[in-house]
């Protein structure tokens, strides 16, 4: 579609063009072809050529193996990638190929709107000005020199759902746009306090030191929870999700965790900038849209069995992950009948608020066509609705943010999984 | 520092106790005191920010006027402008290309209706945007794509200006300035709300 906005590529019905290209098709196969780096037993890198396996020695008990290194790579043998969006503006995390609940920072989703930028952490400042005492500049070292806290949290984009999806597709690209790190930084709190924020204040401004200046307006209710942090799963954060440093704004809308951040002002209304108006709001009923609905809704996916697995009758174990912008996942259900009945799913250890929290389920499969699906249930009781019932609630031009309804995955007989295709109007 | 006076002098048992009592006191009261700073401690890491740096940065502009700067243009001089910077993406007459459409197709194209299945691609300026200054801060920071932040002030009211007029929003003779902009009233104004979901058991 010749619409497409190359600085706005949220996954939408009308913005899909981009996805199910032969790129992506080749990503959801496994081990696809290519040409990949391994290491010899000396440590050299050595190439293997497209098509073939990395040459290892038969037996790693004969022949002594490569020495330490400063930088861990991947096995050569693992390949697994983000997928980018047709104008690579962003970019989704392969929810189906990722174990427990932490996603590897190089495969966290991307979204920006105007690039990467390239930041020298060292000339990098955060100024905090406005309804404060004492406006302050901070190098990025004067924020680790504050009292830091470390909080594990999804980021998932307001615009995470895949709406129009073929059978063909994989679990990262209905809903890959939702990744989980464990973030280190400061309170904003803290920072408030440094600054003597005016207890009048009521809302901020966070803005980013991108090409696109990006500015979102954070209401004073989410300041408590809410950190500018400098690291990402114990190291830096990656250029991609902010560096040197983001705003984090657990549970919400992940273009509030604004990246790149270089600036916060404070104040007593909010500022409506474009990404609050004319983006991220959403049609509701009663001819308005809903503006500055942070909170992410309660959701799940079934990782496994998804696209393009093949199975086999007998026992499957169904696994996926749920999580809830308004606290801790309470429960997770599993459907094997389209939905007909559901049983509860066990719940993996760790279960923290505003996470990823992963479930499983063990089910005996008859061999016959049917459906398997999830639904998230948290702990202020919200159920994850079915997409009639989405629907039903919104309208169905209420897209295209923050939808999230039940998905699931179609096992034909025979054992191919294919995305349960449903129509969206 | 701690005294108990008067009265014999306790026992070895009782001074024991005391102490004990006075330790555990001075233990606890330590503690509390250390979260209590960390809770109420200024730390002063940081230096103060200069009046300079700040208005380097600070480009926001809010619905109120607050952030406008000094300068004007008309619609006139931002169809030229807009030839120059912004037709390669948003088409000759803001119809749209290979970035966003900007402009309505008619006065009266209605706001997006969650009724309408296609309601999520009608977001023009004329039609979605519900206030005229967030016209002038987007431009002004993230336009034109290639070269963000290199248009002049009156530059940026001439685009503005133009993109109103072709949006049936304003006439073709108005100056748009710091005083004339945050009066003008979007057709969208006063269609949106704030997040309303409060029931958590429903559906929303």
């Amino acid at each position: 579609m010749a619409q497409d906005d190359a600085k706005n590529n949220d996954k939408t019905s009308g913005e899909k063009q981009r996805n199910v290209t032969r790129r992506a098709a080749l990503v959801g196969m496994a081990g696809a072809a290519g040409t990949v780096l391994a290491r010899g037993a000396d440590g050299q890198e050595v190439q293997v050529s497209s098509g073939s396996r990395p040459q290892v020695p038969p037996d790693p008990t004969k022949v002594i193996g490569r020495l330490a290194s400063e930088f861990g790579e991947r096995s050569p043998f693992e390949r697994l990638e983000r997928v980018t969006s047709f104008s690579r503006s962003s970019s989704e995390t392969p929810l189906q190929n990722l174990h427990g609940t932490i996603t590897p920072a190089a495969l966290h989703f991307e979204r920006h709107h105007a690039g990467v930028p390239s930041i020298d952490p060292d000339k990098h400042k955060l100024i905090i000005h406005g309804m404060v005492s004492q406006p302050t500049t901070f190098s990025v070292s004067d924020l680790k020199r504050l009292p830091a806290a470390s909080r594990i949290c999804f980021i998932e984009c307001s615009g995470n759902l895949f709406r129009d999806a073929p059978e063909q597709t994989t679990a990262q690209l209905i809903a890959g746009m939702t990744s989980q790190s464990e973030w280190t930084g400061v309170m904003l709190s803290t920072l408030l306090r440094e600054v003597g924020a005016d207890p009048g204040a009521s809302w901020l401004l966070a803005e980013g030191a991108d090409a696109a200046v990006l500015t979102r307006s954070i209401p004073k209710a989410f300041w408590d929870e809410a950190m500018v942090v400098y690291a990402q799963n114990g190291e830096a954060v990656r250029p991609e999700n902010g560096y040197p440093i983001r705003f984090l704004n657990p549970g919400c809308e992940g273009n509030t965790s604004v990246k790149w951040l270089r600036r916060i002002e404070v104040s007593d209304q909010p500022f409506m900038t474009r990404e609050e108006t004319s983006k991220y709001t959403e049609p509701v009923k009663g001819g308005v849209s809903r503006q500055f609905s942070l909170v992410m809704d309660a959701r799940s996916i079934i990782t496994y069995p998804s696209y393009p697995n093949t199975v086999e009758k007998g026992w499957i174990e169904v696994q996926g992950i749920a999580w809830s912008g308004r606290g801790k996942i309470a429960a997770a259900e599993v459907s094997t009948d389209d939905g007909k009945t559901w049983q509860r799913a066990a719940l993996q250890d760790p279960i923290l608020p505003k996470a990823h929290v992963r479930f499983r389920h063990m089910f005996k499969w008859d061999g016959k066509d049917t459906v398997i699906m999830s639904r998230a249930i948290d702990e202020t009781g919200y159920i994850q609705p079915t997409r009639a019932a989405f629907m039903q609630a919104r309208g169905p031009g209420s897209g295209p943010y923050h939808q999230n309804p039940i998905t699931g995955w179609r096992l034909k007989a025979g054992g191919d999984v294919v995305y349960r295709v449903e129509e969206w109007a | 520092m701690y005294q108990v006076k008067g009265g014999t002098m306790p026992d070895r048992a009782v001074t024991m106790t005391w102490l004990l009592v006075i330790c555990v006191c001075v233990m606890a009261g330590a503690t509390f005191a250390g979260e209590d700073d960390e809770e109420a401690v200024v730390y002063g890491f940081g230096r103060p920010a200069t009046a300079e740096e700040i208005a380097a940065w600070d480009i926001d502009v809010r619905p109120d006027g607050k952030g406008l700067p000094a300068g004007s243009g008309t619609p006139a001089e931002g169809a030229a402008i807009y030839v120059a910077q912004c037709a390669a993406c948003h088409g000759a007459q803001g119809e749209g290309g290979l970035n966003d459409r900007l402009v309505v197709h008619s006065a009266d194209e209605p706001f997006p209706l969650a009724s309408d299945v296609n309601a999520g691609q009608h977001r023009t300026i004329g039609n979605y945007w519900p206030y005229a200054t967030t016209v002038f801060d987007y431009i002004r920071r993230s336009m034109p794509f290639t070269a963000p932040g290199t248009l002049t002030a009156n530059e940026v009211y001439s685009l503005t200006a133009h993109l109103l007029h072709l949006n049936h929003v304003i006439p073709e003779d108005a100056e748009m300035n710091a005083q004339t902009l945050p009066k003008v009233v979007m057709p969208a104004h006063g269609k949106f709300r704030l997040d309303d979901r409060q029931d958590f058991k429903e559906v929303h």
